[in-house]
């Protein structure tokens, strides 16, 4: 027999999805934000977004060349870019935004590994991080001729909020986060397209309504609830945040125990603590809490009762 | 009726239209005939010929090794050319026995015993087992002490695997459109093995012609139904097809039996239908031969022992240079670096791909997506595992229920990454089982 063929251990099909497929996917659906974002804010939101894609990119790419181990093709770090541009002002000063992208990507993502290793969103440590580092610039949501607060800023305050305003997202705060339909648009593209599920999304903002609900002293106001759900990047965080596949549990139940977890956490942080948001904080410390979640939610092998006998070691 | 399954598992691209609609084709060996001693999972068969022996077709060449074993027969006449190590899909060397074919085909003269239908259970299986018979959908577990349980009156269901789960196998198929009497009449033999049991025909439903002519046949046999499956990957896994139709639980260490249930593949029951009903020993089986590089593609009635490569070539051989040469389903099956190996009892399929998949996945590091837990027939977590078997941490890997991994190839299948999840699993596996043993 002259010719020898390929083998391998099975299977021997693949399926055609693929990580920077699924990167794509995650860049198509936050799209309608991004547009809806340039469209209400003007050039500069173009020149934020610039700025932190490139950062993250470059980032990755000085890094590879010093590895000698190139990842940039696997396009996690524009996604980072993006989501971290969509969750700044537009008015941040460019060179923060840069800092912000650089942080996200060496010290959250690659120092602990690269992606799957990291243990924290790197968009949302970011934010986080220049959240403290610069709390004036960050809380500036001043642009063209509009000057006041926040909507959920004026909410927290007792004052009236325009609702319609808030759904479509006419609105103050970061880049991506004010318009509730460019948002759930997006969403709708991540689960038609399988990249995520239901599950913590829905555990989350459940969870939430019905903790502002109770403690948010309107009750279930609709109007109210409305105003929570599409104020202050809640949308944005549950379906493109805390989904993050690196920074959620793996299993099922887990992921409706983290969802549970961070609509509690956002429900508090809003409610009681000093500023009107918390969805990044909430999804920060839910990250932090996946390898015990994961552990308290191991499943049981097919054919076992539950906890059931294992193999003798 | 709803239709019955499992949770998890995948919907791959299933290349049965290939093969589907041509009748099944005999061939006839060209070259001398391979019969590897070990084809079954057990003891090897042992030798009752020697070299320069003149042997018909249906005559014993290797006798039972043990219990858990099976006979091996002559499907031509014609001399023993030699006993000797001879490679086999593998790539393993196993002793086996080389018969020179005489093209007479003269065999030992087959009759079923005279009033098959009161023979004993003793006698049904004693026939089942010098037929040599073995699981043919690819474990190859011997038929005879599969269907001789601890307790056979705690049988409660014989299933018949007709779920044909794998993509590009139709054999199974076309066995059920051409001759699915054999198939009831086959199961209702196993049946007569255990007094307590139903018959129970579980078919996917992408295959609704077998399921409407399996009704009608069985529509006057009370022990018999027929069942609808969902149409999706491994539905015809032993755990996962038990679970679809009865609702119980098995698990690696346990054996079907012990929730009452036995299942069997299509095949397998017709050869018990062969052996019984019309004394014709286990000496040939259905092959497919398939994939999108091969000429065209069939399913072909072959001799047990011809070579893979006479096969191809009465398929009219390659159409295009194939990457990829897989014996049996590409989920399950055997990766080969030849063609110049026997087929064997077990041999379900010989595909030929264009393009292999594999050599083109580039692994890549796991992002944690979960799509391999969603679809693990098993329910564990095949990244973490593959990761503890990776860093050869033994203790997570048996805690977290490595074990249980059935082998289906699902979670590589579906990883964004191309991880080799399977792969990486199924060495620690083997080598925990071979601890075991000692």
């Amino acid at each position: 027999m002259s010719e020898l063929f390929q083998i391998s251990s099975n299977p021997h099909i693949r399926s055609r999805v693929t990580t920077s497929g699924i990167m794509m996917g995650v860049l198509l659906a936050l799209m309608p934000a991004t547009g809806f974002g340039i469209y209400h804010f003007g050039p500069r939101a173009v020149l934020v977004i610039i700025v932190t894609v490139a950062s993250c990119e470059l980032t990755e790419l000085l890094f590879g060349l010093l590895r000698k181990k190139m990842t940039i093709g696997d396009l996690s770090a524009a996604v980072t870019g993006l989501l971290l541009a969509l969750n700044l002002p537009v008015s941040i000063p460019l060179w923060m935004a840069a800092l912000g992208g650089v942080f996200a990507i060496l010290i959250v993502k690659l120092l602990f590994g690269g992606l799957g290793q990291n243990f924290m969103n790197p968009a949302l440590g970011a934010r986080c991080f220049l959240l403290i580092s610069f709390p004036t610039a960050m809380t500036n949501f001043a642009y063209d001729a509009f000057t006041g607060a926040t909507p959920l800023a004026a909410l927290k305050a007792g004052e009236s909020v325009n609702l319609v305003d808030m759904v479509f997202g006419n609105t103050g705060g970061t880049i991506g986060e004010t318009s509730a339909i460019a948002i759930l648009i997006g969403a709708c593209i991540l689960l038609i397209t399988g990249i995520i599920d239901l599950r913590i999304p829905a555990s989350y903002l459940v969870t939430f309504v019905l903790f502002v609900g109770l403690f948010g002293g309107n009750g279930f106001d609709p109007a109210y609830l409305t105003a929570q759900l599409s104020g202050g990047g809640l949308l944005l965080g549950a379906f493109f945040m805390a989904t993050d596949y690196v920074t959620r549990p793996i299993t099922g139940r887990g992921q409706y125990v983290y969802g549970i977890f961070l609509g509690l956490m956002t429900g508090i942080f809003r409610l009681f603590g000093p500023g009107a948001e918390g969805v990044s904080y909430a999804i920060i410390l839910g990250n932090l809490l996946v390898p015990l979640i994961e552990k308290m939610t191991k499943p049981t092998a097919f054919g076992y009762a539950k906890g059931g006998k294992r193999y003798a070691k | 009726m709803a239709k019955l399954t499992f949770v998890g598992g995948i919907h791959p691209f299933d290349g049965k239209s290939l093969t589907k609609k041509k009748r099944i084709k005999d061939i006839l060996p060209t070259g001398d005939l391979v019969y590897p001693l070990s084809q079954h999972i057990g003891a090897p068969a042992k030798a009752v010929v020697k070299k320069g022996d003149h042997v018909l077709a249906g005559q014993m060449l290797a006798e039972s090794g043990g219990f858990v074993s099976a006979p091996i027969l002559s499907s031509v006449s014609g001399t023993v050319k030699a006993i000797e190590p001879r490679r086999v899909v593998t790539g393993d060397l196993v002793m086996s026995i080389v018969v020179e074919n005489d093209g007479k085909y003269e065999d030992v003269g087959f009759a079923p015993k005279a009033n098959v239908d009161k023979l004993s259970k003793q006698e049904i299986l004693d026939l089942i087992r010098d037929a040599g018979i073995v699981g043919m959908g690819g474990a190859g577990f011997p038929t005879h002490v599969k269907l001789s349980p601890k307790n056979p009156d705690g049988i409660h269901y014989v299933i018949a695997n007709c779920a044909e789960c794998e993509p590009y196998l139709t054999s199974d198929y076309r066995r059920m459109v051409e001759e699915p009497m054999k198939l009831v009449e086959g199961l209702k033999i196993i049946l007569r093995l255990f007094d307590n049991a139903k018959g129970i025909i579980a078919v996917e439903d992408n295959k609704s012609d077998c399921i409407e002519t399996l009704t009608k046949l069985t529509k006057d046999e009370p022990y018999i139904s027929v069942k609808t499956l969902k149409t999706k990957y491994p539905q015809g896994g032993e755990r996962q097809l038990i679970y679809a139709v009865t609702g119980r639980k098995v698990n690696a260490s346990m054996l079907p039996a012990d929730v009452g249930c036995i299942v069997n593949n299509v095949d397998t029951i017709v050869a018990v239908y062969h052996a019984v009903a019309e004394g014709r020993p286990l000496i040939e089986r259905i092959v497919t031969v398939t994939g999108d590089a091969v000429k065209s593609p069939r399913n072909f009635r072959v001799k047990i022992g011809t070579s893979y490569q006479d096969i191809l070539e009465q398929a009219g051989g390659f159409g295009v240079t194939p990457e990829k040469i897989i014996c049996g389903g590409p989920m399950m099956g055997f990766g080969m670096f030849q063609l110049d190996v026997p087929t064997t009892k077990t041999s379900t399929a010989l595909l030929a791909f264009q393009r292999d998949d594999v050599s083109r996945a580039k692994p890549t590091a796991c992002i944690n997506c979960g799509r391999c837990v969603e679809v693990c027939p098993g329910r564990v977590v095949p990244s973490k595992l593959a990761d503890y078997a990776e860093h050869f941490d033994e203790e997570a890997f048996l805690e977290n229920y490595g074990m249980e991994c059935c082998e289906c190839g699902c979670c590589s299948y579906v990883c964004p990454a191309k991880r080799p999840l399977t792969q990486e699993i199924k060495s620690m596996r083997k080598l925990q089982l071979a601890k075991r043993k000692k």
